[in-house]
């Protein structure tokens, strides 16, 4: 077999549909792409557009309401469609492996890792238990596992969730497969380990010449990984091509429209708009086949798009686009998404030097005690020491990886938690108490906004209602005016008057949490705490809410606390930043300050690893070992030194960050950093991110 | 996953559409609307007195009537007897029968234990007692034994689970403690025992079963608010400076219904069983209060030749207790969030 020029898989004309109550609906239609050997494809698209659904039809795990309905699947060359499930139950072992979002439900908690590896080679190649063994050290080696000897005797639990992803991946390397399938393998994953994820990803092709098919919903993930892209946008797919034509000249509007919706990481809001995608995917009983299916959504649609379909067709060697004006699109850069001057700004910053701030944080504390068994009690330093000022009509970002005590820092603020020790001020007055002893006009000052759309709004009531509640409760307007109230800021969050009476059931998750931000508008509040707002939202949404934010800051001087894990959307919506770790602030300042040196090196890394949709920015490559420490028992000193990669540059090796804390650097006004190394080491360190010179 | 049937529904119309799928569940509910029908209009359909009747010209009905106009029992006793009845005693005139001419309580020395026939369609027990009589009857303090004491159970299990899981700390280890410990000791033999302690009614032993039988209510309650009072829609109203009460009825209590729901239904069948059980050893509801239970406590002595006296009040038994059951089964999964995707 000629392995250089046949292909691994063709995937022609696929179509799926699933079986509802509503009869059969087609999730998947007229797919088709091919894979060569070694190559990684990444498949990228907003949810509900079918990605996964391709993926499983590859294995044929649709489960009992799905069914490849046409098009055929060949897997070096081999018919899948049709096979019977006994021989692709061997195929699916021996030459295709898949790697899922939640590496703990691939898991089998209650056996060894080793068990479980070692299960893959006795019992698909009859290795001895011996030979197995061997060959499952190698690969966790392979994987970069740190001690695989000992991760062979663990149990899944006792891993990290990076940890159980490589476990999950070397199972899957273990018979050395011609297709790797991974459905967004780093999602539930936080960016530092994210990025090592990737790292290893990209290794894996060129040692092991394993084909990749690559799912994610993220656009810097699949620009970081792959060699050619499909976009798709409700089962269908819009665009193909190599990551350099997807990324410089994309030439379907859907595509250029993700890419818009995007803040970069070194764009803020000044200098840039983001453009949100209007409307939201169809449901696939609306998807009409004689039309373009994204004619809807479509800033350039002319007639013919609403005639007839357009076909997938190559306007370039090697890049394919289903749109009429495909070829028009090619030569209009995207560029303007970087730059400055041909942006229509919402409008100038709120944010202005006040002498007085209208938070004032003062080393708090929040410790939680957790019980282990009767009679034991832990303690949970989740935010230690943090002192930090936010002036009226400006954003704070606060970004850090998940557990590191961000949402504490909110809740203590807005009174759902216990404050241990020191002072949080806000206008002047001192909030020492939990928010159910709070004066109302205290409470109404201060709202939330939370992370998850699923559950910020209760599923039993409508959502006027909910909005209503405030609005009574706090007396914002009179009580024959409230109806008009709440229709009033329905329309202000961009959500129509029929809204009103619908149940949140009934919404999207971008329209949910637009409800919720309308909420929390309710009372008026000089103050809104934001929980990763838009982290669970898809790209085209998560631009249409922060733009909203933004507007609402603008209109009424609102001051804005804002949590996110993506450093991009923090850098873009805030005028102030404090990185977080392990319940201490590492580095606190005005945005330019924090992404350019001098750096604090968990600043550094947390941006050497975020994923950037630009194949024309560079950034240095520095990845932290190891995991987040339990904050139940921080290592002392400094809490970052388990892990930085800087404390070589530190005379004796670092002796002083495990036995003292660092004091605050204060670098120029406002601007402070916590290292022991000092300013001029960290200032002499190359920017991360750079710009490649073209 | 993307959702795969595009537009959203509301919660109970997919629950519904879930529950449907089950044709024994559907006609199992059926069945218990019908016993339910039964129950409330026992009086109309089984009793001494004619529904409506008229005599010398004049209408009237008896059924509502406790004076005694006529001696209808006499009437009844004309050989040839029909539902519609022309009789002349002691001037003409017409009666319209309920279904079964006979009350629970009438004795009828001369046909003691005689075997279905036309007169008397499931026979009579060793007083001459028409059985069918006694069995709807009997289905009146069956359900209302089966919803009450649930009812008591839901509300003491919900307002305990619901602050055991919305509190926590010292409060939910006093629950805690309180169901396991009730949860040791064999309900049935507590309730014999708080039974005999208590004079004989019928609504002590709904207060008996109900305050025993909270616990798994309670239980499926905490998980729920446990679950809940972490969702940020709680967190929301908290923000909003909102009442523990407020939060608990309003926010918490309407989404963690559904496994209260389940666990009614199951209770339902559970409380008949009680109660029949209780009547059968002669603890129930005192005689001559008619009962399931009872009638099978009766057909003890006679069980070798009044094969009737066991079979139907069994059946009936056997059958609300399937018919509840197998609801009850539907519902959870029809209610299943695993199954919602």
């Amino acid at each position: 077999m000629n392995i250089k020029n046949s292909k691994v898989l063709q995937v022609e004309n696929l179509s799926v549909s699933y079986k509802t109550r509503k009869g059969w609906i087609q999730a998947v239609q007229n797919v088709s792409f091919d894979l060569s050997y070694g190559e990684t494809l990444g498949i990228v698209g907003e949810s509900g557009c079918g990605k996964s659904t391709v993926a499983f039809a590859i294995v044929n795990f649709l489960g009992p309401n799905g069914k490849v309905t046409s098009g055929s699947i060949k897997f070096e060359g081999k018919e899948l469609v049709g096979l019977s499930r006994r021989e692709l139950n061997r195929l699916r072992g021996n030459r295709i492996s898949m790697v899922y979002q939640d590496p703990m439900a691939a898991l089998n908690p209650i056996l060894r890792i080793g068990d479980q590896l070692m299960e893959v080679l006795t019992y698909h190649r009859n290795f001895s238990k011996r030979e197995a063994y061997e060959h499952c050290i190698d690969m966790l080696k392979r994987v970069h596992m740190p001690d695989p000897e000992a991760v062979m005797k663990r149990y899944p639990h006792q891993l990290s969730g990076g940890q159980q992803q490589r476990v999950v991946i070397a199972m899957a390397m273990l018979n050395n497969p011609a297709l790797l399938i991974m459905d967004e393998p780093t999602t539930a994953l936080d960016v530092t380990v994210e990025a090592a994820v990737l790292d290893l990803v990209e290794e894996l092709k060129s040692e092991f010449g394993t084909s990749i098919i690559f799912i994610t919903h993220n656009l810097g993930v699949v620009a970081r990984v792959s060699d050619s892209i499909c976009v798709m946008y409700a089962g269908e797919i819009v665009e193909r091509g190599h990551v350099g034509q997807i990324f410089e000249n994309p030439a379907h509007p859907y595509t250029r429209g993700l890419l818009r919706c995007v803040p970069l990481l070194g764009t803020s809001k000044s200098s840039t708009v983001l453009r949100p995608i209007r409307g939201r995917v169809p449901p696939p009983e609306r998807r009409l086949p004689s039309m373009c299916i994204f004619a809807d959504r479509c800033g350039h649609r002319e007639n013919q798009c609403v005639d007839k379909k357009p076909n997938l067709r190559e306007i370039d060697p090697g890049h394919e686009v289903r749109c009429f004006k495909g070829e028009r699109f090619l030569y209009i850069s995207l560029r303007d998404r970087r730059s400055a001057q041909k942006v229509r700004r919402i409008g100038s910053s709120t944010c202005a030097e006040k002498e007085k701030p209208l938070l004032d944080i003062r080393k708090l504390r929040v410790y939680y005690t957790q019980k282990m068994r009767i009679g034991v009690k832990h303690i949970v330093r989740a935010v230690d020491n943090v002192s930090v000022q936010v002036n009226p009509g400006c954003t704070l970002g606060i970004v850090g990886e998940s557990g590191c005590g961000k949402s504490t820092l909110l809740k203590a603020i807005i009174g759902l938690e216990k404050v241990r020790d020191g002072k949080i001020f806000f206008q002047d007055k001192e909030l020492d108490t939990l928010v159910v002893h709070r004066p109302l006009d205290i409470i109404k000052e201060i709202q939330m906004v939370f992370q998850n759309p699923d559950s910020t709004l209760n599923p039993a009531y409508p959502v006027g209602k909910q909005i209503e509640r405030p609005l009574k409760r706090f007396k914002t307007v009179p009580r024959k005016r409230v109806r008009e109230e709440a229709l009033r800021l329905l329309r202000a969050v961009r959500l129509g008057q029929d809204y009103y009476h619908r149940y949140p059931r009934q919404l999207s998750g971008g329209e949910k949490q637009r409800v919720g931000i309308a909420r929390a508008l309710a009372s008026r509040p000089s103050l809104i705490l934001c929980d990763e707002p838009v982290s669970a939202l898809d790209v085209s949404v998560q631009a249409a809410v922060l733009n909203l934010l933004m507007e609402i800051q603008n209109k009424f001087g609102t001051t804005f606390v804002f949590i996110a894990h993506d450093l991009s959307v923090v850098r873009y919506i805030s005028d102030y930043v404090a990185v977080m770790y392990l319940g201490q602030i590492m580095e606190a300042g005005p945005t330019q300050r924090i992404y350019e040196p001098p750096y604090h090196p968990y600043t550094e890394a947390l941006l050497s690893a975020v994923p950037i949709p630009d194949p024309d920015i560079s950034q240095r490559r520095i990845r932290l070992e190891g995991n987040v420490p339990s904050a139940m028992n921080p290592p002392s000193g400094c809490r970052f030194h388990t892990r930085c990669p800087r404390r070589h540059l530190l005379p004796d090796g670092g002796k002083i960050c495990q036995e003292k804390a660092p004091e605050e650097h204060v670098i120029d006004k406002n601007h402070t950093i916590y290292c022991h190394l000092p300013i001029e080491t960290l200032l002499e360190l190359d920017p991360v991110v750079e710009m490649k010179t073209s | 996953m993307p959702s795969r049937d595009g537009y959203p529904t509301s919660y109970w119309s997919m629950v519904w559409w879930r529950f449907k799928k089950h044709k024994l569940a559907i006609f199992s509910l059926y069945l218990i609307l019908f016993l339910g029908f039964v129950a409330v209009v026992a009086p109309l359909l089984a009793n001494n007195r004619p529904l409506c009747a008229s005599l010398n010209g004049r209408v009237f009905f008896p059924i509502f009537q406790q004076d005694n106009i006529l001696d209808w029992k006499k009437i009844r006793k004309h050989k040839d007897w029909h539902p519609f009845q022309r009789f002349e005693h002691p001037g003409s005139g017409w009666a319209l029968w309920p279904l079964v001419p006979y009350s629970p309580t009438e004795y009828n020395l001369f046909e003691i234990l005689s075997p279905p026939s036309s007169r008397h369609w499931l026979g009579t027990d060793d007083r001459g007692r028409d059985v069918l009589s006694r069995m709807i009857h009997g289905a009146r303090i069956s359900l209302s034994v089966g919803f009450v004491a649930v009812g008591i159970a839901a509300a003491v299990g919900v307002v305990l689970g619901g602050m055991a899981g919305y509190f926590g700390g010292i409060v939910d280890d006093v629950v805690n403690r309180i169901i396991e410990v009730l949860m040791t000791i064999p309900t049935f033999f507590l309730i014999l025992a708080i039974i005999a302690f208590l004079p004989p009614s019928i609504y002590n032993i709904m207060a008996v079963i109900g305050i025993t039988g909270w616990t798994g209510i309670a239980r499926f309650v905490r998980a729920e608010f446990l679950k809940l009072k972490e969702l940020d829609f709680v967190m929301a109203s908290k923000a909003l400076g909102a009442s523990h009460r407020r939060i608990i009825f309003l926010h918490m209590l309407p989404n963690a219904m559904s496994p209260v729901l389940v666990s009614v239904v199951f209770g339902v069948a559970g409380a008949i069983l009680t109660e029949s059980s209780l009547s059968f050893l002669g603890f129930g509801v005192p005689p001559p209060t008619p009962s399931w239970g009872d009638i099978l406590s009766q057909s003890r002595d006679y069980i070798e030749f009044a094969w009737w006296l066991t079979l139907f009040p069994g059946l009936a038994i056997f059958i609300t207790i399937t018919a509840f059951n197998l609801v009850g089964e539907a519902l959870r999964d029809a209610m299943d969030p695993k199954l919602f995707q």
